[in-house]
C-alpha cells in the first residue's frame, strides 16, 4: 500500500489537490451547505442553529463532547434523521428526502461494526458492491484497507482494528463523492490508529471530501484540513487545527533549567526570548523547551465557555 | 460525470437472498435449532403416540408429521424470520443497509427467499424422516400435488409476511425470541399439530381457526392423508375455499402491517 504522508507545516496542500480535482470535474465547489439547522426532542434542542460549509476534497472534523448535538447533526446530514427546521444541502440534495442516486454517491462508516461475522471479507465487500452503480475493484478496495491477506478470512476471525477497516472498505466501495467517518478508531491501539490514518490520508488523497468525527484530538489535527467544534448545539468555532482558538499566535511558554532550577517564562516572542538564552548559556540551553496550547488545550477551553 | 444506471431491485434481492442462505447455514446453531427442534419434535411425539385417527384408518403419527410440516413452516419463517429482523434492527445492521443505495423491496425480496428455500429444505427433512418412520407417503395425485404447492406457498408467504410484521413488536434483539415463541407455541397447541384438532374442545378450536396455523396444518393433511380422514376433520370436509380465503385475508393484513410499520431504526433512534 503506498501512502502519502503530508507534513504538518502544509496543512493546506491536501484540500488544495481535492478542490482542484473537483473544479476540474465541474463540479460545485461545496459538498455540504448547513444554515441553522434545528432538532428538536420533546422540550429539548439537540441542535441549535448549526452552520456549516464543507468544501469539495477537504477533510472537516466536526468535534464535540457526547450530547453537544454532533452525532444528531451528522445523521441528519446522512438522511437517517428528520430535521425541525434549517436548511441543507449535501452533494446538492436535501438528505430529508434521500433518493437512491443520492444515496449511491455518499459513504457512510457508522460508529459501530455489525457485519455478519460467518462472511469472509471478500464476500461481504463484493456483496455492497452490488448495490451501487459504479462500484470500485473489490480487490482494490480490500488492498487499499490492507486487508488483502485477509480477503478470504471471515470477519468472526479478524481483530477489532481489522473489522473497521472492513466497515471503512464498506463505506468506499461505492466510490464515494463524500465519506462520512463517524469516531473510527475508538478502541484502537496507537500503532493500529497510525496505520489507520494512513488509510484516510490515502483516500483524501485521492479526493474524496471527508467528513470526521472524532473525540481524539490528536486524530483530528493530524487528519483534518478544518476542525468546527460544536458545542451546546451550535458551532462555536471552525478553523485550521493550527489556528483554532487562536493558537497559532496564543502567548508561547519557554521553559528551561536554571540555576535556582526549572524557570518557564510566558512571552509573546519566544524566539528572542530563546536567542538571549543561548546567549546567557553561550550555546545549549540545558532542557529547552518551547509549547503553545495543544488542540486539546484550545478544545477543553472552548466547550468549557459554553457550560 | 456520466450517469451510470442504479442495480434493479430483482438483482439484488436475489443477490440479498443467497447472502442469507449463505449466513443462515453458516450459523450452525440456527440451522439446529430451526430446522432440527421440528424434526425432534416429530420423533419425540411420533415415538410416544399410537394407534389410528378415530376410525379412519391414518396412522395418528402421519397426522402429527402433517402438522409439524406446517409447524416447521412457521419455524422457518414467521419465528426465524422475526427473530433475525429484531436482531438486525437492534445491532444496527438495517441502519447500515438503509445508508446504502440498496432499494427496501430487494431486503424483503432477500428475505422471501431465503424464507421459501429453508422451509422447503425442512419441509424435505421432515417429509423424508416421516416416510421413513412413520409411513408417511407424498401427494397420490396431481391435484393432490396441486393442492400441497399452493398450501405450501401460500403458507410460507403469509409466515414471512408476519414474521417481518412482527419483528417490530420486541423492544429489543434480546428479547425477540422470548416475545415471537409465545404465539407461535400457543398458536401449534390450538392448532391440530400435536392432537387431531377436532378433539380439542370447541371453544379452542374456534379460536385456532382464526389464525393462519390450523389452516395451513389441514390443508397439507388434505394433500398428504386420505380422504377417509374427512371423518375426523371438523368440517367433514377439507375446505380449500375457506382455508384459501383465511390465509389470503392473513396476507393482506400483514402486508398492511409491513408496510405501516417497518422500521429500519432502533425506537431511540427515531
Amino acid at each position: 500500500m503506498s501512502t502519502v504522508r503530508w507534513t504538518r507545516e502544509s496543512p493546506d496542500h491536501r484540500s488544495r489537490t481535492g478542490r482542484i480535482a473537483a473544479t476540474l470535474g465541474g463540479m460545485n465547489d461545496t459538498a455540504v451547505r448547513v444554515r441553522d439547522l434545528r432538532k428538536r426532542y420533546g422540550d429539548v434542542d439537540a441542535v441549535n442553529g448549526v452552520d456549516l460549509d464543507i468544501h469539495r476534497g477537504e477533510v472537516f472534523a466536526l468535534l464535540g463532547p457526547n450530547g453537544a448535538g454532533k452525532s444528531t447533526t451528522i445523521e441528519i446530514l446522512e438522511g437517517h434523521r428528520r430535521r425541525t427546521g434549517g436548511e441543507v444541502s449535501v452533494l446538492g440534495t436535501d438528505p430529508g428526502r434521500p433518493t437512491r442516486k443520492w444515496r449511491g454517491r455518499l459513504g457512510i462508516v457508522p460508529q459501530t461494526s455489525n457485519e455478519q461475522p460467518e462472511l469472509s471479507v471478500r464476500e461481504i465487500v463484493a456483496h455492497f458492491a452490488g448495490y451501487y452503480p459504479r462500484p470500485r475493484n473489490v480487490d482494490e478496495v480490500i488492498e487499499a484497507v490492507g486487508l488483502t491477506d485477509k480477503a478470504g478470512a471471515r470477519l468472526a476471525h479478524l481483530s477489532g482494528g481489522q473489522r473497521r477497516r472492513v466497515d471503512v472498505a464498506l463505506g468506499i466501495i461505492g466510490d464515494p463523492e463524500l465519506l462520512f467517518l463517524d469516531e473510527p478508531t475508538t478502541g484502537f491501539d496507537p500503532d493500529a490508529r497510525r496505520r489507520f490514518w494512513r488509510l484516510i490520508e490515502g483516500l483524501a488523497h485521492g479526493g474524496t471530501t471527508i467528513l470526521l468525527t472524532t473525540h481524539y484530538l490528536d486524530e483530528a489535527e493530524a487528519l483534518a484540513d478544518r476542525v468546527g467544534v460544536i458545542a451546546g448545539g451550535r458551532v462555536v468555532e471552525v478553523g485550521s487545527p493550527l489556528e483554532l482558538g487562536g493558537r497559532a499566535t496564543a502567548t508561547a511558554r519557554v521553559g528551561w533549567l536554571g540555576p535556582e532550577g526549572r524557570q518557564v517564562l510566558e512571552t509573546d516572542s519566544p524566539t528572542q526570548v530563546v536567542a538571549e538564552l543561548s546567549q546567557k548559556f553561550d550555546g545549549e540551553v540545558p532542557e529547552l523547551t518551547v509549547t503553545r496550547p495543544t488542540l486539546e488545550d484550545v478544545y477543553l477551553t472552548m466547550i468549557g465557555e459554553t457550560r | 460525470m456520466t450517469a451510470a444506471a442504479l442495480p434493479s431491485p430483482l438483482r439484488i434481492g436475489l443477490s440479498r437472498g443467497a447472502l442469507e442462505l449463505k449466513v443462515f447455514l453458516r450459523e450452525r446453531a440456527a440451522v439446529i435449532f430451526t430446522l432440527g427442534m421440528p424434526a425432534i419434535l416429530l420423533l419425540i411425539f411420533g415415538t410416544i403416540f399410537k394407534g389410528e385417527v378415530g376410525r379412519t384408518g391414518v396412522d395418528f403419527r402421519q397426522y402429527i408429521a402433517a402438522g409439524i410440516i406446517a409447524s416447521g413452516i412457521m419455524s422457518t419463517t414467521f419465528v426465524s424470520l422475526g427473530i433475525t429482523i429484531a436482531q438486525e434492527r437492534d445491532d444496527g445492521t438495517l441502519k447500515r443497509l438503509y445508508g446504502t443505495p440498496m432499494p427496501r423491496a430487494a431486503y424483503f425480496i432477500g428475505k422471501t427467499i431465503a424464507a421459501l428455500v429453508l422451509s422447503l429444505l425442512e419441509t424435505v427433512v421432515l417429509f423424508v424422516l416421516g416416510s421413513l418412520l412413520f409411513g408417511l407417503k407424498p401427494p397420490s395425485t396431481p391435484e393432490r400435488w396441486l393442492t400441497f404447492a399452493w398450501v405450501f406457498v401460500a403458507g410460507v408467504t403469509v409466515c414471512t409476511l408476519l414474521g417481518i410484521a412482527i419483528s417490530s413488536v420486541p423492544r429489543s434483539g434480546r428479547s425477540a425470541a422470548a416475545v415471537l415463541n409465545v404465539p407461535y407455541l400457543v398458536l401449534q397447541f390450538i392448532s391440530g399439530v400435536y392432537y387431531t384438532f377436532s378433539d380439542l374442545p370447541s371453544g379452542v378450536q374456534q379460536v385456532g381457526a382464526l389464525f393462519p396455523l390450523k389452516w395451513i396444518s389441514q390443508g397439507l393433511r388434505s394433500a398428504l392423508l386420505p380422504d377417509t380422514l374427512l371423518a375426523a376433520e371438523p368440517a367433514h370436509s377439507w375446505e380449500h375455499g375457506r382455508t384459501g380465503l383465511v390465509l389470503a385475508a392473513w396476507g393482506v393484513a400483514g402486508l398492511v402491517l409491513c408496510l405501516t410499520t417497518f422500521r429500519w431504526k432502533r425506537r431511540r433512534d427515531a
